[in-house]
């Protein structure tokens, strides 16, 4: 073994399990759990009837497998499609909440006690399927922000609801999306009105925790004339030895001169180094920039999961509207991951920007998937993509699938690709100057990545830089 | 300063040296030349700690220190540099960040203050211009794009910076042309100190003549076959290595 590979894999930090009485439904999926789960979130009729529509679309739809990835099927009738921590009653107050799910959060970084909760971020907390609570809403409130839990969106906001829910992404999209809308348990909703700047990120941090269940959240923001808000979400996972199916369903609508800058941190539990076990992440994220100079970025950094499978994009349909991509993705251990972006050119004078940076060590595959089309009203169209690979050590690998469909002929279009490998060359010419190994490779691996941390609100830049520091732990020495 | 008494080491299995002795007294300049294949470049490798090498006999005592038990980064903090023969390229990271995080990591193990960006950068001028080396490198990324004589005076500047006690020249001047064999000399020169030590290793003569050396010592096969002052430079130059060969037999 090279000095890079050989170190002790560094045990995943976020893998304990909160003991805790939770209120479960019985494995499998049919009719009667979906009105199980509506009813006991108490939902209007509309959406009752809209979650059976997506479920007998699934039922006609066949599970995808083209994914330049490998795993086991799914049974779909082993997974609980419902898990939520018993509470006594709705709590007023974050203060009130079970103290177990308090420190739990707190073990994670993200405190929910009034004295130490992170000022300038409201957070909203969502344990298993369901949200514990959400901070600062009063003070959001006071600008006319909506920032609160899906559910409660549901309960508080039916119209808003019921006008923008899956206009983005419909339940008849893909496999796992039609299944989210079936089975959608919790997850954000955020609505800022017209001419509001946020005054604070959003931000919410998903935990599963019950096994042998499913995570299905939906998210939905709606950004109204020229506001503008920041959103990030965060998650992790138990270290369990079964795989866990995560299919979340994630739209964004920005308005004219409106923007959404959404952010992900995510370290699922990855597996173990035999690749046992893991989180399978296969989610659909999109933005729609409806309004002329509208404006969304996806900013990403996968850390964990055994399995990453999602594509965040961009529909450019209002004139000089903007899309960006930014992601930095890691597959270490025995992770693959087959994730990249769309972006739709529909209006006049759209741009997109798209950088990816994909890092693989172990035995972990990593790969690109990227698709610009240009369609044929879009004049003056400009993409900019970078897709940038690095591997580390040699028994893992790199893939780019880019897809170009342009269709006008006044678009512009740039794509760089590059592949580096950090070799034991460098490594030890760090070290002659007096760096560690780890250092090194810290400090290379950020330097590959720096212009995608650059994108991310400052509060969380550091904490993923730290995190990639920590997945990588394992793959170098 | 340093002692090495029979080193042997070998790389995939074939042993290359084949029982060294040296030694190297603080304020001295050492050259160490012989032909293709002899293990010079192996020795230099050898002294920093590259792990495609193994020891496999002999001593080497740095200071007091046992070197060959410390780690390739133990070495550099204590004062060792080796100015590599093919410096490698780190793209993404500039020169200045590099030399930057570099220097912090040999003043923290000396127990001295790091440096912010901007110290640093009065750090870097200050070298440089005592050096008359330029700093334009400093923003571009590590040897990137770099020709070969752009990279030995980048070597050469991060020694200036650095600070080292024993430092390790490989092959420095493979590859120059005689403005920038100059230059780097020059630099060299300006580096020496009562109380710092240089070993240079060398395939010809030429860099000798801009810096002199105290001792010149031969190797070949694997050992150093003859010893001398900065006039056995100029015979080997005349001779070859040649005429040394039933000598190093004798040995």
């Amino acid at each position: 073994m090279t000095s890079i590979e050989s170190q002790v894999l560094q045990p995943y930090k976020y893998g304990f399990v909160t003991d805790i009485d939770s209120d479960t439904v019985p494995p499998g999926l049919n009719e009667d759990v979906i009105r199980l789960i509506s009813a006991k979130k108490g939902e209007p009729a509309f959406l009752l009837e809209w979650r059976l529509k997506a479920y007998r679309h699934w039922l006609t739809m066949k599970e995808p497998r083209w994914a330049n990835v490998t795993y086991v099927g799914i049974d779909y009738q082993a997974i609980r499609y419902y898990s939520s921590p018993k509470q006594q009653k709705k709590w007023d107050s974050l203060d009130q909440v079970d103290p177990k799910l308090l420190e739990t959060f707190e073990k994670l970084g993200i405190p929910l006690g009034e004295q130490k909760r992170l000022t300038g971020v409201a957070v909203d907390a969502v344990f298993d399927s369901v949200s514990v609570g959400t901070t600062f809403k009063e003070t959001l409130a006071k600008e006319g922000i909506i920032f609160c839990s899906f559910s409660d969106a549901v309960r508080e906001h039916p119209d808003l609801i019921e006008k923008y829910l899956g206009t983005v992404v419909p339940s008849s999209d893909n496999f796992f999306a039609a299944l989210n809308a079936a089975v959608f348990s919790d997850g954000s909703f955020a609505y800022i009105p017209k001419g509001v700047r946020c005054p604070m990120e959003l931000s919410t941090y998903f935990r599963i925790n019950a096994s042998s269940t499913g995570q299905f959240e939906r998210t939905l923001i709606v950004a109204e004339e020229g506001s503008y808000v920041s959103y990030l979400e965060g998650c992790s996972a138990p270290m369990r030895d079964e795989n866990q199916l995560h299919a979340a369903v994630v739209e964004l609508v920005a308005l004219d001169h409106a923007e959404i800058k959404y952010s992900t941190v995510q370290n699922w539990y990855p597996g173990d180094a035999e690749g046992k076990g893991g989180i399978y992440n296969f989610v659909t994220k999109r933005g729609i920039c409806a309004g002329r100079a509208s404006k969304i970025s996806w900013t990403q950094v996968e850390t964990g999961s055994a399995i990453t499978w999602k594509y965040p994009g961009c529909i450019l349909q209002g004139d000089d509207s903007i899309g960006e991509f930014y992601s930095v993705a890691v597959t270490a251990g025995r992770q693959q991951a087959d994730t990249g972006t769309k972006m739709i050119h529909i209006g006049k004078n759209t741009k997109s920007t798209i950088v990816s940076k994909g890092i693989s060590a172990g035995r972990g595959q990593n790969t690109y998937r990227g698709q610009v089309k240009i369609l044929k009203g879009a004049t003056g169209a400009r993409n900019y993509s970078q897709c940038d690979s690095m591997l580390i050590g040699d028994q893992c690998g790199a893939h780019t699938f880019p897809y170009i469909d342009v269709r006008n002929s006044t678009a512009t279009m740039e794509h760089e690709a590059s592949t580096s490998k950090i070799g034991e060359d460098q490594i030890f010419y760090c070290k002659q100057r007096g760096l560690s190994a780890e250092d090194a490779v810290s400090m290379i691996v950020n330097g590959f990545c720096k212009e995608v941390f650059r994108e991310l609100p400052m509060e969380f830049a550091v904490e993923a830089q730290n995190l990639l520091g920590i997945s990588l732990e394992g793959s170098v020495g | 300063m340093l002692e090495i008494r029979g080193l042997r080491a070998s790389v995939q299995g074939t042993e290359i040296l084949h029982g060294v002795d040296l030694t190297i007294r603080a304020g001295e300049v050492h050259a160490i030349m012989g032909p293709n294949g002899s293990g010079k470049s192996t020795l230099a490798q050898v002294l920093a700690g590259h792990p495609a090498y193994t020891v496999t006999g002999g001593t080497v005592t740095y200071e007091g220190k046992d070197l060959l038990g410390l780690a390739p980064e133990e070495r550099a903090r204590e004062g060792v540099f080796l100015a590599f023969q093919y410096p490698v390229e780190i793209k993404g990271i500039t020169n200045a960040y590099f030399l930057r995080s570099a220097l912090n990591a040999i003043r923290k193990h000396r127990g001295l203050e790091e440096l912010d960006p901007i110290d640093f950068i009065g750090v870097l001028e200050e070298k440089a211009k005592a050096v008359e080396l330029g700093d334009e490198m400093m923003n571009r990324p590590v040897n990137d794009g770099f020709s070969g004589g752009e990279k030995k005076r980048n070597e050469i500047l991060q020694m200036a910076v650095l600070e080292p006690r024993l430092a390790i020249l490989d092959e420095t001047d493979s590859g120059l042309d005689i403005d920038a064999l100059k230059t780097v000399a020059n630099a060299v020169n300006r580096l020496r100190r009562p109380d710092n030590a240089t070993l240079i290793v060398t395939h010809y003569q030429r860099l000798l003549n801009y810096i002199t050396p105290d001792f010149v010592h031969v190797l070949a096969d694997g050992r150093i076959v003859k010893s001398g002052g900065k006039e056995l430079a100029h015979e080997l130059e005349a001779r070859g290595y040649d005429w040394l060969r039933p000598e190093a037999a004798a040995v």
